[in-house]
């Protein structure tokens, strides 16, 4: 089908719409991060007195006395720990999904689909009880054991789907060529699955990383609060005055990574790594 | 270098179906042996079984004088050419070629000796930094060869491997594939659908049915000397003829020609009785153009219904004209012959030289050679021999 120029227009109308529709509320943070706290009411979309002060504040007195430091590593650690362990389980898991015949495949399926539609805050008393008395309350660990839980079935169903997609028939001529089987999953279905594992794995690293629910439950300190939660924690610089400018500024801040991650693993989403693996 | 050796070799699936029913199978060392069969007789399935990558339900196999059921494929030293070749998407083509090697822990300086001096035996030297996505065909075919040879492994087994080229290259890569497993010297086995690739290609060919081997020859002895209905039928194009006869004293009664049997023919009959009487197309000749042998044959006339001229030959249809014809149907159905059994029986092919005056809707006069009858028995579908 021919794009006429009309179509041009409209779909360019259109876009721009949406682009505006998503955009906006990230461009007026970023304007607010920008303002001191005396303009930051003057309603006016580009700041009037452009000052870095508010990231600074953020980063002031160091690991020890900064509200954001500390739970920016928190964020870091925790959401790269979960997509790493995450991916590791997963990609074995949907392996086997994908390849073997085992009675109760589908019943695992289903019972991952199952985890990931429950309502996570219907968890999250119980949990509170469980971690306090496990002496898992306020840790990374309590964190990331609830993350991998709700973001494995997510990254077993992107798994199992990639997986499906490569021809069996790669992993018998590794098997002919002498590798063991684990050794055909490593060298030959890993690389060829590489753009699905990116992908589970930024879906993994974003579920971490913006959950709010959790992070605001479980944990009572710096030693572990994740930086959504922390952004509630925030105190103005004097008692009357209100975090906005701050919690603009950290919000940009960890916004940063997420785009960083979309963009370096982007590169490496690539559909059509698998062909010319069997008959074109 | 080794033999491969099938005992009583059977794949039973967990629902009960055989896949491979009790095979028994010699493949000498250096030999080119193909396994051929309609698709689901389980040729795939037995090669499978010898690569390691099926397990073993009953029997025994054994490489080079040892058995190696329960070996995994990677301990076996076999290479494996696949169909759809299996090439690794994401390694270049030197890379594919030396991923055995680099397996086996080879030092690094020989794997690229080794695939180089492949490269150059399959034409491939120029091509050797390219990922497969970027070649042809054929080319990817060669790399799949060129992935097994590099090995020097004790035996090659092939699935199938160029039934994804198209009918000119698939000629061509026969013709090579021959050539290299001759000048290798490596014992080769060679699973196809296709009877020309296996009348071509093979030392010896082993006919597979529904599980079942039922012949293992040269593929000249198996073009002549067929032991039964399915492989009488299976081998050669077009397909031999099957006609409903009835042996009366020293004749055959055939529905459109009483032929005399000589004393071979006689002792296949063993006296009188019904038979299902085989005749290649290539016996059939046209009674003008057969000459001084006229004598030698008998000749008969019938209505002519089809021609095909391929140019260098003339194929000509006629009605066999037998009330029996469904005995013959039902025989080749019971034989696992699915072209015949579709109701063609009652259709004669005859291949005559292009110089035949053949037309469709004449009556042509055409004269048979008695000494290639083959019988079979309509009951079993055995051949009848003396």
């Amino acid at each position: 089908m021919e794009t006429t120029a009309r179509q041009k227009v409209l779909w360019t109308i259109g876009i721009t719409l949406v682009l505006i529709f998503a955009l906006l509320p990230v461009l007026w943070i970023i304007s607010l991060s920008f303002k001191t706290p005396a303009t930051i009411t003057d309603q006016s979309f580009i700041p009037t007195e452009f000052s870095l002060d508010n990231y600074k504040s953020l980063f002031e007195g160091g690991i020890s006395e900064s509200p954001f430091i500390k739970p920016l590593i928190n964020s870091l650690g925790i959401a790269l720990i979960t997509t790493f362990v995450s991916i590791v389980l997963a990609s074995f898991a949907a392996y086997a999904i994908a390849r073997l015949e085992f009675p109760g495949r589908s019943l695992m399926l289903g019972g991952a689909l199952a985890i990931a539609m429950f309502p996570p805050i219907s968890t999250v008393g119980p949990l509170f009880d469980m971690w306090r008395t496990l002496g898992l309350y306020d840790t990374w660990l309590g964190l990331i054991i609830p993350y991998l839980t709700f973001s494995l079935p997510l990254a077993i169903y992107t798994l199992v789907a990639f997986f499906r997609e490569i021809p069996w028939d790669l992993e018998k001529a590794a098997q002919m060529d002498g590798a063991t089987p684990f050794q055909a999953f490593r060298k030959v279905i890993v690389p060829l699955a590489a753009p699905g594992m990116f992908t589970a794995a930024i879906l993994v690293f974003i579920f971490a990383w913006n959950d709010f629910l959790f992070a605001i439950s479980l944990t009572s300190s710096d030693a572990s609060r994740t930086v959504p939660a922390a952004l509630a924690f925030f105190t103005g610089d004097s008692t009357f005055t209100q975090p906005t400018g701050s919690i603009a500024a950290a919000a940009v801040i960890v916004t940063v990574p997420i785009i960083f991650f979309v963009l370096l693993f982007q590169r490496r989403i690539v559909a059509g790594l698998t062909s010319g693996a069997v008959k074109g | 270098m080794a033999e491969i050796v099938l005992d009583k070799v059977t794949k039973k699936y967990g629902d009960g179906y055989e896949a491979v029913k009790s095979m028994d199978l010699e493949i000498a060392d250096g030999e080119f042996m193909i396994l051929v069969g309609p698709s689901g007789c389980g040729k795939s399935t037995a090669l499978n079984m010898i690569a390691g990558l099926e397990d073993i339900s009953e029997g025994e196999l054994s490489i080079g004088g040892e058995v190696v059921n329960n070996r995994a494929p990677r301990d076996r030293d076999i290479a494996m050419v696949f169909q759809n070749y299996a090439l690794y998407p994401h390694m270049t083509v030197r890379e594919n070629m030396g991923f055995a090697l680099k397996l086996a822990k080879v030092d690094g300086k020989e794997i690229d000796a080794k695939v180089e001096e492949a490269a150059a035996t399959l034409d491939l030297t120029e091509h050797l930094d390219r990922k497969p996505a970027n070649l042809s065909g054929g080319q990817r075919q060669r790399v799949a060869m060129g992935r097994a040879i590099v090995r020097e492994p004790k035996a090659f087994l092939m699935d199938e491997p160029l039934s994804n080229l198209d009918a000119k290259l698939r000629v061509q890569m026969r013709t090579e594939v021959a050539e290299l497993q001759d000048r290798l010297g490596t014992t080769t086995v060679y699973v196809t659908h296709d009877q020309t690739e296996a009348m071509t290609l093979g030392d010896r060919v082993a006919v597979m049915k529904s599980g079942v081997l039922q012949q293992v020859d040269s593929p000249g002895n198996l073009y002549n000397d067929p032991v039964n209905l399915f492989v009488a039928g299976f081998i050669g194009s077009p397909s031999m003829n099957f006609i409903h006869g009835q042996v009366n004293g020293g004749e055959v009664e055939l529905p459109f020609a009483t032929i005399p049997l000589n004393d071979d023919l006689k002792g296949a009959a063993g006296g009188d009785r019904e038979v299902i009487c085989g005749i290649r197309p290539e016996h059939f000749e046209d009674a003008e153009l057969i000459g001084d042998h006229l004598g030698d044959g008998v000749t008969f006339e019938a209505k002519i219904n089809l021609v095909e001229s391929m140019g260098s030959e003339l194929y000509a249809y006629f009605e066999s004209g037998s009330e029996e014809s469904g005995k013959v149907e039902e025989a080749a159905s019971a034989a696992g012959l699915e072209a015949l059994a579709g109701g063609d029986a009652g259709q004669v092919v005859t291949r005559l030289p292009p110089e035949s005056k053949a037309k469709r809707g004449e009556t042509l006069k055409f004269w048979v050679d008695p000494d290639r009858l083959l019988f079979f028995d309509p009951e079993s579908g055995n051949r009848l021999k003396s």
